[in-house]
């Protein structure tokens, strides 16, 4: 079904962007243009996600080319799922960096850019063409960048190489991959590839050109031989910027993985293969680098590489059970990882530090907000029936079933280290008194009340999604079951892009 | 022509992966800048090279009858291209900016001990 407005999460954030940059300099009315416009793009994003819930895909062709020769948006369940994701997460981040950010930062233009981040990110999970994805994503990195880089500390700007370098890599092998594919098939739209491709003779040369995809998408989302510029960059920037990068951008990698491969490159067991052993190992080496790292920023840089494990074991068994779960960690993730670095923020707001020896006394002091972050941390180990349990046991279930044993340990491994380090933090930041030598230098206590709830409150609003995700498992279920069906199948969303012509042949 | 172009490609990507692999920063940023062009011209080769056969369909025919110059690989280049600009750019400044702070060439200084702001 056509409709124009699946397009409106994009430009609701280019338009508040737009906005902004007249407003340059204008602090006060950046803020509030900041979190007016996620607010708008947050109910924009819950009515497109109703109406693909109630009515199916939807689909727009740009300038009214027809597909397979204009570039096509498709929001359907998956797309329609992460945009609304993505505007909850925007949504609370604007909120928290309204406060939580230097004033220096604001004046040279963190909200534009925020934006821009924003609609690059709802964009790449709209768009039908492959190209078009690659153009979002030079979109997504070159924000990053900026964001990265604003303050330009020395710290910072060391990360932002290692970053730059590793995507700009990552950007690369894309194109060569869409290069490829388009000499192979003559396509650039994903239905119309996903078609094509099947006629074609060449299967090593099929191959050849998946192995493009993992490794432009393997850096993106961090898997194993390729996750070290994660580690080495996300704890420079400011908190308020790493919860956006942490939350969302290496799950854009995991999203491009499930479209690319449920429609054009259905795993073979080369492939399949080749996904766990990078799952497994991803795991493991999250899991072992979380357990040395006392920065807990850092820390959280890790565990995200270690789940990022998780969800690329499901995608390696490509069932239902598995792919069910892959999604349903996919939004349990994005909402606690978000929340994680907004705690470590706030903890940063509180003491001054992010370095576990010389924090303490957390929850003398704020018991009532140290007993909101331990609801979020309950979530990221996965205590039933808190938001990461349900999505383990699908992994579990269908790995026993495929008799994936190493990706079993390697889930059992990173879920208890993920429980030790989290045990760790929670004994050091907030039961351990204040070390003596340490002198308190408390920010949070001298703003004014309202400042204080601005800071709290995303914490409290992401809390809340997370436990809606963990109490009413059931509604997700649901959604998520018709997503790894979408994925399972892609006739449906073949037949939203090219109509019913498409199967003739 | 083609097989021109594909030494150049290879040479290209070669040359790209040897700069990225060196220590400098400088060579990290024209290794960079060596694989986007050699992308693109491996997508120039992939839309079929031929001279003199505009994509136009002439009026007694409703398809293409033979081979001719697809333009959208051309279209696909032009937007790597202008991408490439922007990231190049970016990079050059960011280098100098670390040049300057860091005062070396060299990637393995990059780590300096944590320091930490909100």
């Amino acid at each position: 079904m056509i409709d124009n407005h699946i397009l409106a999460p994009v430009f609701i954030h280019l338009f508040t962007a737009i906005i902004q940059l007249i407003a340059w300099r204008k602090t006060v009315s950046q803020r509030f243009l900041s979190v007016g416009g996620t607010f708008i793009g947050l109910l924009i994003a819950i009515r497109l996600f109703a109406k693909v819930y109630s009515e199916g895909s939807l689909h727009m062709n740009a300038s009214n080319w027809e597909a397979p020769f204009g570039i096509v948006f498709v929001a359907d369940m998956l797309s329609s799922t992460m945009v609304l994701l993505t505007s909850i997460a925007g949504f609370a981040v604007s909120i928290f960096s309204s406060v939580g950010l230097s004033r220096q930062r604001m004046l040279y233009g963190y909200f534009p850019i925020f934006h821009f981040l924003l609609m690059g990110l709802n964009g790449a999970f709209l768009t039908g063409d492959i190209f078009n994805l690659y153009v979002w994503f030079e979109v997504i990195i070159i924000s990053s960048f900026v964001l990265m880089t604003l303050g330009g500390r020395k710290a910072q700007l060391e990360g932002a190489v290692k970053y730059m370098a590793m995507n700009i890599l990552a950007s690369t092998f894309f194109l060569t991959g869409i290069g490829i594919l388009y000499g192979i098939t003559g396509s650039l739209n994903i239905a119309d590839i996903s078609i094509k491709i099947k006629a074609f003779d060449n299967k090593t040369l099929v191959d050849i050109t998946s192995i493009f995809f993992i490794l432009g998408f393997g850096i993106k989302s961090a898997v194993f031989p390729l996750y070290y510029w994660l580690p080495s960059s996300y704890h420079t920037p400011p908190s308020a910027v790493a919860a956006t990068f942490g939350g969302l951008l290496t799950k854009v990698g995991i999203y491009a993985i499930l479209r690319v491969f449920s429609s054009i490159f259905i795993p073979d067991d080369f492939t399949k293969t080749l996904f766990m052993t990078i799952a497994v190992l991803t795991i493991l080496t999250g899991a072992f680098g979380a357990l040395i790292k006392t920065n807990i920023r850092r820390l959280f840089s890790y565990l995200i590489v270690c789940h990022i494990g998780f969800m690329l074991g499901g995608i390696a068994m490509f069932t239902k059970i598995a792919l069910m779960g892959t999604v349903f960690y996919l939004i349990h993730d994005i909402m606690v990882k978000t929340n994680m670095f907004l705690i470590a923020g706030f903890i940063r707001m509180v003491r001054g530090t992010m370095d576990m020896h010389k924090l303490g006394g957390l929850y003398k002091h704020y018991p009532l907000i140290s007993l909101l972050i331990a609801l979020v941390l309950f979530s990221l180990v996965g205590i039933p029936p808190l938001s990461g349990f349900w999505p383990k046991i699908y992994l579990f279930q269908d790995a026993f079933v495929n008799h994936q044993y190493f990706f079993i340990g390697a889930l059992i491994v990173g879920s208890l280290v993920t429980l030790y380090v989290i045990a760790k933090m929670w004994a050091e930041v907030f039961w351990k008194d204040v070390p003596e030598e340490v002198e308190l230098e408390d920010k949070f206590k001298e703003l004014p009340l309202f400042k204080k709830l601005l800071l709290v409150v995303p914490i409290l609003f992401l809390t809340f999604v997370t436990l809606y995700i963990g109490f009413n498992a059931e509604n997700i279920i649901t959604v998520v079951d018709r997503i790894s069906n979408e994925l399972l199948d892609t006739s449906p969303y073949i037949r939203t892009v090219l109509g019913d012509k498409a199967f003739d042949q | 022509m083609e097989l021109l172009l594909i030494l150049v490609l290879g040479l290209l990507y070669a040359a790209g992966v040897y700069l990225i692999l060196r220590r400098s920063m400088v060579k990290l940023l024209l290794g960079i800048m060596l694989l986007g062009n050699g992308t693109n011209i491996l997508i120039f080769l992939l839309g079929n090279i031929v001279k003199g056969k505009p994509p136009v369909i002439d009026g007694n025919h409703n398809v293409f009858q033979d081979i001719y110059a697809d333009p959208i690989p051309q279209a696909l280049i032009l937007t790597a291209i202008v991408i490439s600009f922007a990231l190049t750019a970016f990079a050059i400044v960011l280098l100098k900016r670390v040049y300057a702070l860091v005062d070396t060439d060299d990637l393995d200084n990059l780590n300096t001990p944590e320091e930490e702001d909100i």
